[in-house]
């Protein structure tokens, strides 16, 4: 079986995981379980907010978990525990081999075949220490430097609801009956402003800006992070409704992604089976315009969507979702890939408890030749929409329509902050209908896109 | 099993212990300190093409500790719960204050109790076969409504949450806090159209309540007749007009319209748009709007809240005046108000802060058909999904997923579903009608703040909203850019 040790730290502690992962899996099957999984996460987080210049909190803890999920031919069942003792791994076992005697037969249930298992080689950059490396002192003088630098920005920039820097690691090993047994550590550190501005009639406006990333080194500085915030928050003073209107719509890219992730629901695997997707049936045919590719890459090194093998045990990859307008590929575990025929596309999320469910990779909307400047340029009465309010999406009817806020823009160019909106569509036409897509495709999380135009959606106000 | 023994039992905790937690706690000065411990045990079952595919249980234990010096707080947990990881986070939390050692207060006051649900067995303790019997139910009633429900998912989850907290002021306080949902979620199809339903419910009950209550059957057929009813929905229109709402779930709109702004962590701050408000009006004369953590059974109901204090009925609007905010201790201190006992957390590894619990407008005179029969022409919505809200514009959402037209006064055909978009400190000046018929939910909220899930609960009656802006996509008769 392929099998890469990614990180090497204090031997003793990796010992214990896989142990303990692979200790739980051979109890279950010494049980009576026909197949057996075992995760354990471990994880340690630092957090500190400084607000108007003061230390508001400061957070530093460490946590583990494990959780096992054992079949009886086709029966399964999981438990999880937070108690590491030998009654409670006990307790955690005795349950899941019970529980699994009371849940149905399923033909397509069951743990991957042993070929499929394994582990992409190589270091794929997700573990760094240094997230931990700055002094107590540094770390809260990130989040200062942060908030001071929106404070600074300008006399509206009032009130805050703070700066702050967070780092994390994680630990996760899983082993299953097949004698698989892998593991990884990612790490995460990050830096956010929260500005709050205020105008001469008393109306406030609060945005934020970020940088987050897997390692000290990469994150932006926080002077940097303060100022986007604060400009960020003084663009939308003095913020109107609009009338309802049919207009062109530019979303920026954190939006963007948003409305990416609608694409993301819908190919996934467990909607689709169900028949609970306006997606589903689809494979093959045109759900896009041309212009449309998306991609999912559990592989990109350094990635926020990226690690050696998924929730089950199986090499991460890239799948082409879709090419050009046409849907190739679903987004599958193993479980939705038997209900379908199909092949599992490595895109297994495994939590503590429960049947693995599904995931991004890196999942994205590859970008396009225009700036942001030249897509906004070409538009003469538009919205540019920088905040999504609510989760009116339904993947079943395919019905959209959520609350937004951002600026209009006027003979190509931003011409006053609009707020309590709406944006609303169907699902189904919306991706025909993107007009344009930016050139400005930026990971800020596993799922990114770049700025996008879409055409033939209504703006609800006034 | 009182919770005293429960966790001097399984983790051989004494008085002297906690008491020493807490000295090391503010062993750098600090003004308070407390102890959460929190053991939490969960089972959850989903039945799904007619089959039980998932079944799950789970223990998670742990103790959170808290530190607070000035306006600053420092936190730390541990899931293991021997003496040495528990001083190790009371030291590490007690960073957050550099000072001199202080001492806690001697001895504890444990605080009475009320027992708003007395339930004698647990249902995470009930047997797995009854809970099985609640899904496989559900499943069929679903699907026996109607032959073109296609898909059927049925869920159940519960769990039991024993806490112990202790403070430096000499509060040792303990709770057993259960909790059940039921729920179920509906595809329809025909060869044109599909519509999806749900619908849930539960509290802090026992098992029985799903057997005579609200049954699997009641929950199952709301859930299917409102996926049929999407088959034939119209698309919904756009920009402002009248809105009526349903009672019961949509009270969401008061949950996100006015309660986070409400919340006193962000009033404190000045960040909420409802700061510097109270006294004001924000509401018309009709509206009555209260938060009660203390109604038996209720999901969002507590005997005593994350802080140990017990939790109280506070009233946020009277008749239509600001009148209070949701306070935890912090805030109360640092802004010289009571403590109205919403400091709640997700768990032992999360900061306790001001959260709603079960909040609700009170009932007015109207009868519900005259507030249809007022309106012209606008939007009857009687369920919802979610909401959203920003609090410093005060700009809030809260997304319909029935909704019908009404026309001279008359309810005709239902909408597809839309996001309603409204701000918070003017969207209850423009309520005209308030109706007799108050209703709370069925108990399937859930409430997110800074990253934390707490449930909820929510109530309105039958209300009229003068103006509201509708989010749809049906193109007006007049008005518009097209380009």
């Amino acid at each position: 079986m392929p099998q890469t040790e990614l990180e090497t730290r204090s031997p003793k502690v990796e010992t214990d995981l896989r142990e303990l992962a692979q200790d739980a899996v051979r109890r279950a099957m010494a049980g009576g379980a026909t197949a057996a999984e075992a995760v354990v996460r471990e994880g340690d987080e630092f957090s500190t907010t400084v607000r108007l210049g003061q230390v508001e909190t400061l957070k530093e803890s460490g946590s583990r978990a494990i959780g096992v999920r054992v079949f009886f031919g086709k029966r399964a069942a999981s438990t999880y525990s937070s108690d590491f003792s030998r009654s409670g791994l006990d307790r955690m076992l005795n349950s899941a081999l019970a529980l699994a005697k009371i849940t149905s037969e399923d033909p397509f249930g069951g743990i991957p075949e042993a070929a499929q298992l394994g582990s992409l080689s190589g270091d794929l950059d997700l573990y760094h220490e240094d997230v931990y490396s700055l002094p107590g002192v540094d770390r809260i003088e990130y989040a200062r430097r942060a908030e001071k630098a929106a404070l600074d920005f300008d006399p509206r920039i009032k009130n805050s609801e703070g700066g702050s820097f967070d780092a994390a690691t994680g630990h996760k090993v899983l082993a299953n009956s097949h004698g698989f047994v892998g593991e990884y550590r990612r790490s995460y550190c990050s830096v956010a402003a929260i500005p709050i501005a205020q105008d001469d009639r008393g109306g406030m406006q609060r945005d934020y800006w970020f940088s987050v990333a897997r390692n000290l080194g990469r994150l932006d500085p926080p002077e940097q992070v303060g100022r986007i915030a604060a400009e960020r928050t003084i663009r939308r003073l003095g913020a109107r409704k609009a009338k309802t209107a049919h207009v062109p719509i530019i979303f920026d890219p954190m939006v963007a992604a948003s409305i990416l992730e609608h694409i993301f629901e819908g190919v996934n695997g467990d909607s689709v089976y169900r028949g609970a997707s306006f997606l589903a049936g689809k494979l093959g045919q045109k759900i896009a315009g041309e212009n449309v590719t998306v991609i999912d890459d559990g592989t990109i090194p350094g990635g926020f969507g990226t690690s050696p093998f998924d929730g089950e045990g199986i090499p991460t990859r890239r799948t082409l979702v879709i090419d050009n307008g046409v849907l190739k590929s679903y987004l599958l575990n193993t479980y939705t890939a038997k209900k379908l025929g199909l092949q599992t596309t490595a895109n297994a999320s495994r939590g503590l408890a429960g049947t693995p469910g599904i995931g991004p990779g890196n999942y994205f909307l590859q970008q396009g030749k225009k700036t942001p400047k030249e897509i906004i340029g070409d538009v003469k009465e538009g919205l540019y929409v920088t905040e999504f309010l609510g989760h009116g999406a339904n993947l079943v009817t395919g019905d959209y329509s959520r609350g937004a806020s951002g600026l209009w823009i006027s003979g190509g160019e931003f011409a006053y902050p609009v707020e309590e909106i709406t944006v609303a569509g169907s699902l189904k036409e919306m991706f025909f209908n993107i007009s344009e897509i930016g050139n400005d495709l930026e990971f800020r999380g596993s799922v990114a896109s770049p700025t996008i135009r879409i055409d033939g959606l209504t703006v609800g106000g006034e | 099993m009182t919770q005293e023994q429960f966790f001097f039992q399984h983790y051989g905790l004494t008085q002297a212990d906690l008491q020493r937690y807490l000295a090391a706690a503010l062993s750098a000065g600090g003004d308070y300190a407390d102890l959460y411990f929190e053991y939490l045990s969960s089972t959850s079952l989903m039945v799904d093409e007619s089959m039980v595919k998932s079944a799950s249980q789970g223990i998670s234990a742990g103790c959170g500790i808290r530190v607070v010096s000035g306006e600053r707080t420092g936190y730390a947990y541990t899931d293991d719960l021997s003496p040495e990881r528990i001083l190790h986070a009371a030291r590490t939390a007690a960073l957050i204050a550099s000072g001199p050692a202080k001492t806690p207060s001697v001895g504890f006051q444990q605080k009475q109790a009320r027992s708003l649900y007395p339930v004698t067995l647990p249902s995470v303790d009930a047997e797995i076969t009854a809970k099985v019997e609640l899904v496989m139910r559900a499943d069929s009633t679903a699907r026996t409504y109607d032959p073109r429900i296609k898909e059927v998912r049925a869920s159940y989850s519960d769990e039991l949450r024993n806490i112990l907290i202790v403070t430096t002021e000499g509060t040792f306080a303990e709770d057993s806090q259960p909790l059940a949902r039921l729920n179920v979620s509906c595809i329809a199809k025909t060869d044109q159209q599909s519509g999806r339903g749900s619908s849930g419910g539960g509290g802090r009950v026992a098992l029985d309540f799903f057997f005579g209550e609200k049954t699997p059957e009641h929950f199952a057929k709301e859930a299917a007749r409102q996926a049929i009813l999407q088959l034939d929905a119209q698309a919904a229109p756009a920009g402002e007009m009248e809105v009526v709402l349903g009672p019961g779930w949509p009270g969401v709109l008061l949950h996100e319209a006015v309660g986070h702004g409400l919340e006193a962590d962000f009033n404190r701050k000045k960040t909420s748009a409802f700061a510097g408000l109270i006294g004001r009006r924000v509401a018309s004369e009709k509206c009555t709007v209260v938060d009660n953590g203390t109604m038996p059974w209720r999901r969002g109901s507590l005997n005593v809240d994350d802080e140990g204090e017990p939790t109280q009925e506070t009233v946020l609007i009277e008749n239509g005046i600001l009148k209070g905010y949701l306070s935890d201790k912090l805030s109360a201190r640092l802004m010289g108000i009571s403590d109205t006992g919403n400091g709640r957390r997700e768990s032992y590894e999360h900061i306790p802060m001001p959260r709603m619990t079960n909040t609700y407008m009170l009932a007015g005179e109207d009868n519900p058909e005259d507030i249809i029969r007022s309106v012209k022409h606008g939007v009857y919505a009687v369920n919802f999904g979610g909401g959203q809200v920003d609090i410093t514009n005060g700009k809030f959402v809260f997304s319909a997923s029935e909704a019908y037209m009404i026309e001279d006064g008359h309810i005709t055909a239902p909408i597809k579903g839309a996001t309603l978009i409204g701000n918070g400190p003017d969207v209850l000046t423009r309520v005209s009608m308030v109706g007799n018929d108050l209703q709370l939910d069925e108990g399937v909220g859930t409430c997110g703040k800074d990253g934390q899930a707490v449930p909820v609960g929510v109530g309105i009656p039958t209300i009229k909203i003068d103006r509201l802006t509708v989010g749809g996509t049906a193109k007006k008769d007049t008005g518009g850019f097209m380009q």
